[in-house]
C-alpha cells in the first residue's frame, strides 16, 4: 500500500531568509503511529505546519492521500486533523461551539451527536456550553484535541499535545489516541517526553536542524542503536580498585562495590561479555547474579543529536 | 464549493456580534440619537432647507452611509483581525477552504451585521424626522453594496493590519474624513467651485449622493455615475482580494 503522506525533498525558507527545512523526505504510512522527535527549533512544527497547508513550501512535494497539497489541496486537507502547538482559541465561543465549527469548516454537515461523544472521550462534556476563556490551560488542549477530531480525520498531527498537561489528561489522551489508532486513523506526534514516544510509537524519526536524521522502526531502533549494560552481582563487595586484567573493560562498581557495571553495544561484532566473565573469574571475583538492561530511547536520542553537534 | 465552510463561518461570525448584541445594537442607536439632536435639532432649526428637503430629513441618508461604512469597515477588519491575532487562523490556513468561501463567510457576515445597523438607524430616524423614500429598492441596493463593498475593504485591512494600531488607523484617518467630507451633512453644490471640484476624487461621495438620490431623486452627482463608482470599488476590493489570497500575503507564512 502507498504511504499515506509522502514528503519528498522538502524545504522551508521563512522570509526572513532562515532555512528551517533542508530537504526533507519522508513517508509516513497508513495507520501508523510515528512520533517525530527533535529538539526545540528542529523544524517539527515547520515540517507539521507545512504539510497541513499553514505554511508554503518553499520547494519539494508533498501528497496526502495521494492528493498534492497544493494542488489538490482540498482533497489532502480534508484529511487531515490537526493539533497544533500553542493554545490558539477563540476566547468568547463555547466549548461546542467552536467544536462544531471546526466540523463544518472542513465540509462536514452539522453532527450534534458525533461533537457530544467527542467532548465526552476527551472529559469535556461538563464544560460544553462554558466559554473557552473560562477553561485551564490543559482544558483549552482537549479542546483543540476535540477541534482536530470533529471532522473525523484518516490522519492526526499532534504537536506537543502533552505539553503542560497533568498525568490524568495524559492517559485520557492516550486512551483516545489509543481508540483512533485502532480505528486506523494515521497519527504523526510530536513530544519531548521521550518515554511516551517509547510507549505510543510504531516508528521513531527524529528531526534535527532541518534534517531528518532517522527514520525507523521503534522496536529495532531500540535494539539495533541501544546500548545494553550487564550488571554483575557479587558474592562480596570489592574491595579497592579493580584487578588490573580487567581494566579494558571499563568496568564501573556501583553500590559500593557490591556490583559492577559493563556497557556493551548490541550493534558491536563481539559483546565482550564471554571474555569479560572468563577475566572476572580468573581475577577471583565471585559472580552470584547478573542481569541485563536495555537503554531508553531517550538516551538514544540524545546520542543522536549529541553525534551531530560534534 | 465548501457551503458547509460558508456557512460556518458566517454563523460564527454573527454569534459573535449578537453575543454583544448591547454593544452591537446600542451604540449606533445611542450615537445616531446624538447626531440627530445636535445636528437635526439645534443647527438644523437654523438651517431652513437644503434643496427642498429638511435638514434632518436631508442628513438621514448621509448619517446612515456614516454609520453602515465604518461598522462594515471594523466588523470585517476584526473579524479577520482577531483568529490572527489569537493564532486560532491556523484552523483556516489548514482547512479545505478557497479564498471565495472564507471571503464569503466573513465578508457576508459582516456586510450583515453593518446592514442591521444601517436598518436599525433608519428606523431610528423616524423617530426624529419625517422621511419619505423614493426609491426603496434602489435605497436598498445602494445600502446593500455600501455594505459589501466596505466590508471587503475592511477585510483586507484586517488581514493587511499587524497590530491594532494599524487595524484602527485606516479607518480613522481615511474613512471617516472621507465620509464627512463626502456630503454626509450637506450638498456639496453648497461648497465654493474649487471644493467641488476636489469632493470629485472622493469615491465616498458619489455613494453618498446615489444613496441620498434614492430617497429625495436629488443628487451631487447622476445616479449612474454612482452606481459605476460603486461597482468599479467593489470589483477592486474582490481583486486585491483574491491577489492575498493567492499569494499567502500576510497570512501564510
Ligand atoms: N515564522 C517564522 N519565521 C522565521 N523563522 C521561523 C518561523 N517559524 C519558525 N522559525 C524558525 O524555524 C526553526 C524551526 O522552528 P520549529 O517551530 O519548526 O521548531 P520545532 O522543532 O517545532 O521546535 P519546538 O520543539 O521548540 O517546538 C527555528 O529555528 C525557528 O526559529
Ligand atoms: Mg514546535
Amino acid at each position: 500500500m502507498a504511504p499515506i503522506v509522502r514528503v519528498n525533498d522538502l524545504r522551508k525558507s521563512y522570509a526572513s531568509g532562515f532555512e528551517a527545512l533542508k530537504g526533507v523526505t519522508l513517508d509516513i504510512e497508513e495507520g501508523e503511529i510515528l512520533a517525530l522527535l527533535g529538539p526545540n527549533g528542529a523544524g517539527k512544527t515547520t515540517l507539521i505546519s507545512t504539510i497541513c497547508g499553514i505554511t508554503m513550501p518553499s520547494s519539494g512535494t508533498v501528497t496526502v492521500g495521494g492528493n498534492d497539497i497544493l494542488k489538490d489541496y482540498r482533497a489532502a486537507r480534508s484529511m487531515i486533523g490537526l493539533v497544533p502547538q500553542e493554545l490558539s482559541l477563540e476566547a468568547f465561543e463555547t466549548v461546542f461551539n467552536a467544536v462544531s465549527f471546526s466540523r463544518g469548516l472542513f465540509g462536514k454537515s452539522r453532527n450534534d451527536a458525533l461533537v457530544t461523544d467527542i467532548l465526552r472521550q476527551l472529559g469535556l462534556l461538563d464544560k460544553k456550553d462554558t466559554k473557552i476563556m473560562a477553561l485551564s490551560g490543559g482544558m483549552k488542549r482537549r479542546v483543540l484535541i476535540a477541534k482536530a477530531l470533529a471532522h473525523e480525520p484518516r490522519i492526526l498531527f499532534l504537536d506537543e499535545p502533552t505539553a503542560g498537561v497533568d498525568v490524568e489528561l495524559r492517559k485520557d489522551m492516550w486512551a483516545v489516541v489509543d481508540r483512533l489508532r485502532q480505528d486506523g486513523v494515521t497519527i504523526i506526534l510530536t513530544t519531548h517526553y521521550i518515554e511516551e514516544a517509547e510507549a505510543m510509537a510504531d516508528r521513531v524519526a527524529v528531526i534535527d536542524k532541518g534534517q531528518i536524521m532517522l527514520v525507523q522502526d521503534k522496536d529495532a531502533l531500540m535494539s539495533h542503536m541501544g546500548q545494553k549494560e550487564l550488571i554483575i552481582q557479587l558474592d562480596q563487595p570489592l574491595v579497592g580498585d579493580l584487578p588490573d586484567a580487567l581494566g579494558k573493560y571499563g568496568l564501573e562498581a556501583i553500590e559500593e562495590g557490591a556490583r559492577l557495571r559493563y556497557v556493551y553495544d548490541t550493534k558491536a561484532d563481539r559483546t565482550g561479555i564471554t571474555a569479560l566473565l572468563n577475566d572476572l573469574q580468573l581475577a577471583g571475583l565471585q559472580m552470584v547474579d547478573m542481569e541485563t538492561r536495555q537503554s531508553s530511547l531517550e538516551e538514544i536520542f540524545v546520542g543522536l543529536v549529541k553525534g551531530d553537534a560534534a | 464549493m465548501n457551503y458547509q465552510a460558508m456557512r460556518a463561518i458566517y454563523i460564527f461570525e454573527m454569534s459573535r456580534f449578537f453575543r454583544t448584541y448591547r454593544q452591537s445594537f446600542l451604540a449606533p442607536v445611542i450615537s445616531t440619537s446624538l447626531y440627530f439632536i445636535v445636528f437635526g435639532a439645534a443647527i438644523g432649526s437654523r438651517i431652513d432647507q437644503v434643496e427642498g428637503v429638511s435638514y434632518g430629513a436631508f442628513i438621514v441618508p448621509g448619517l446612515i452611509m456614516l454609520s453602515v461604512m465604518t461598522q462594515a469597515t471594523s466588523n470585517a477588519s476584526f473579524g479577520i483581525y482577531f483568529p490572527k491575532f489569537t493564532g486560532s487562523i491556523y484552523e483556516l490556513l489548514s482547512a479545505p477552504i478557497n479564498f471565495l468561501e472564507a471571503t464569503v463567510g466573513y465578508v457576508g457576515a459582516a456586510a450583515s451585521k453593518a446592514l442591521i445597523i444601517g436598518a436599525i438607524i433608519f428606523a431610528t430616524s423616524f423617530f426624529f424626522v419625517d422621511v419619505q423614500v423614493m426609491h426603496p429598492l434602489a435605497m436598498v441596493a445602494f445600502l446593500i453594496l455600501t455594505c459589501l463593498s466596505f466590508s471587503l475593504l475592511g477585510f483586507i485591512i484586517g488581514i493587511w493590519a499587524g497590530n491594532f494600531e494599524q487595524l484602527q488607523i485606516i479607518p480613522l484617518l481615511i474613512i471617516t474624513p472621507l465620509v464627512f467630507l463626502g456630503g454626509s451633512f450637506y450638498s456639496t453644490t453648497m461648497l465654493p467651485p474649487f471644493w467641488q471640484a476636489v469632493t470629485l476624487l472622493n469615491p465616498v461621495h458619489y455613494l453618498i449622493s446615489g444613496f441620498r438620490w434614492s430617497f429625495f431623486e436629488q443628487a451631487d452627482v447622476p445616479v449612474g455615475v454612482s452606481l459605476l463608482a460603486i461597482a468599479a470599488f467593489t470589483a477592486l476590493c474582490l481583486g486585491a482580494i483574491a491577489w492575498i489570497f493567492r499569494t499567502g500575503w500576510r497570512i501564510r507564512s
